[in-house]
């Protein structure tokens, strides 16, 4: 024991402690459970009086379909939301902290949140894990300094567009973006083309499909508009509907109340010093 | 196949030397073809990249077989410029024949397949995409035949990149009886945002039509971009520190 260093504490940031562990397993043939990845199309565009982002809704396993229908578009403040792509758990926890993050700042300023805040925020993040965190995004919102739209890639690096795409249905999006955009488009114009570029995803490329989110940014004022459109219904229903064959019998009803009810005197004793 | 007398067969030993397309090298970048009212439309730029060099830009990789059909490839040069000579040969001991009768696109399309897939069976393949469009006796015939062997015929086709940008554009916008213009004008849409978003584009193009009539293919020329957003002037205004 006399030769044992001391155990320096972790200085933080990811440790690489496993990856050997890791590479000697793989030789031996073992393969590490895939992640649930939300292979995706997302896009944003700007358009006259803010900020337009569309998602699809679908989150695979591998080849499966693990989640028809899930929310690609994270809240960030109330003018900034967060469309994310790659690793599902990676977009949700990045999207969470900085969210959180941003209404500690919100508190403390006592000003609206800005769009390059939540830049800064997360490309930082993004950075000091050097692309191990594998959430690609398309940040978009609203603040005092006008309309803004952002994509941040999984190492880092940032890019200030007036249309983005991401995921691996970004090209087919991007296609329709790219014959489709001018610029000053309409409300209606904008989530025409965001809402044709997320069909042309989900249509054409096989990681995304299922339902079209879409969200509207503008100037003290957001829409979510969940499953804006559903050009995928499932097309043979049972009209019969589901009935389970055996009713469960009650045998005892018990009721505990968890919250414990308190009687509060008006007028009661001063707390003591 | 002419068996080449200077190839070393032994499989054993250090001479073994390997003779088969490891990976390409003046390669050229997507094809865009579509069926129109009157016959075929096929769109390709004149580059030919040498790795991530832009080296030769007046490459013709439209190119008419026979009578009736138009051949387009993207890939290892080299290997396209071997299937033509082929095709040649091909074409050559058809018109020996003198029957009046002559190969048209369907037939091509199955002899490059078969070409296509015994060169991969030999694990030396040709590395191409090819494009065979065609008309004959007013039957319109477009189809593809990738560098494996998988090939189909469809309405609107195209290779490598095109696949990702152009085939949801036309899988919206296609249908039957485009006129010429249309049909040109849909194919300069693909082309342009391939032009935009290819690292390996070039502005110079070729349209080719081949009709019952015949084949033209068009002058190169190149087309309109715009650049002109304010957002690309002053991209960061509002947004001081990021880029």
């Amino acid at each position: 024991m006399a030769n044992s260093t001391v155990d320096l504490p972790h200085k933080g940031g990811f440790s690489f402690d496993l990856c050997r562990r890791n590479d000697m397993l793989a030789n031996k043939g073992v393969q590490p459970p895939s992640f649930r990845k939300t292979g995706t199309t997302i896009v944003g565009l700007i358009f006259q009086d803010g900020v337009i982002l569309g998602a699809d809704t679908r989150a695979t396993e591998g080849p499966i379909v693990c989640d028809k229908n899930c929310e690609k578009i994270h809240y960030m403040a109330p003018n900034i939301y967060c469309c994310g792509a790659g690793t599902a758990a990676d977009t949700e926890a990045v999207t969470d902290m900085v969210s959180s993050q941003l209404q500690l700042h919100r508190y403390h300023t006592g000003r609206e949140s800005r769009v390059v805040t939540a830049l800064t925020l997360l490309k930082k993040h993004l950075f000091n894990y050097q692309g191990h965190v594998q959430a690609a995004l398309v940040l978009g919102g609203v603040d005092i300094t006008g309309p803004h739209l952002h994509t941040i890639y999984p190492h880092g690096s940032t890019d200030t567009l007036p249309y983005a795409t991401m995921g691996s249905g970004s090209l087919a999006a991007m296609a329709i973006f790219e014959s489709k955009y001018r610029e000053g488009l309409t409300r209606e114009e904008g989530i025409n083309i965001v809402v044709e570029a997320i069909c042309s995803g989900i249509f054409n490329d096989l990681g995304s499909g299922s339902n079209v989110d879409v969200c509207v940014i503008t100037k003290g004022n957001k829409e979510y508009l969940r499953n804006h459109l559903s050009p995928n219904p499932r097309t043979y229903v049972n009209p019969k509907g589901f009935s389970f064959p055996k009713k469960t019998e009650i045998l005892l009803t018990k009721i505990t109340p968890l919250k414990e009810k308190v009687e509060v005197i008006e007028g009661g004793d001063a707390m003591e010093e | 196949m002419h068996s080449n007398p200077a190839k070393n067969h032994s499989l054993v030993g250090p001479e073994a030397a390997s003779e088969r397309t490891l990976y390409p090298y003046v390669t050229g970048t997507s094809v865009v073809a579509i069926k129109y009212k009157d016959g075929i439309l096929m769109a390709a730029d004149m580059g030919g990249s040498y790795g991530s060099t832009l080296r030769y830009k007046s490459v013709e990789r439209l190119k008419l077989i026979g009578k009736h059909s138009l051949l387009g490839a993207s890939g290892e040069m080299s290997d396209f410029q071997e299937i033509l000579r082929n095709l040649d040969e091909l074409i050559l001991y058809d018109n020996m024949w003198d029957d009046g009768n002559s190969l048209g696109p369907k037939e091509v399309h199955s002899y490059l397949t078969r070409m296509m897939y015994n060169r991969r069976n030999k694990f030396d393949p040709l590395w191409n995409s090819l494009v065979l469009g065609g008309v004959k006796n007013g039957q319109k015939y477009l189809g593809m035949v990738s560098m494996i062997g998988v090939n189909f015929e469809d309405d609107h086709v195209a290779t490598g990149f095109g696949n990702h940008l152009a085939r949801p554009i036309l899988r919206d916008e296609w249908h039957e009886n485009l006129t010429f213009e249309e049909g040109v004008k849909l194919l300069e849409k693909c082309m342009r945002v391939l032009l935009y978003r290819d690292r390996s584009a070039v502005n110079k193009l070729q349209i080719a039509k081949i009709t019952e009539v015949g084949v033209t293919i068009s002058q190169p020329y190149s087309l309109k971009t715009f650049w002109g957003y304010s957002a690309f002037h002053n991209p960061t205004v509002g947004a001081e520190g990021s880029w």
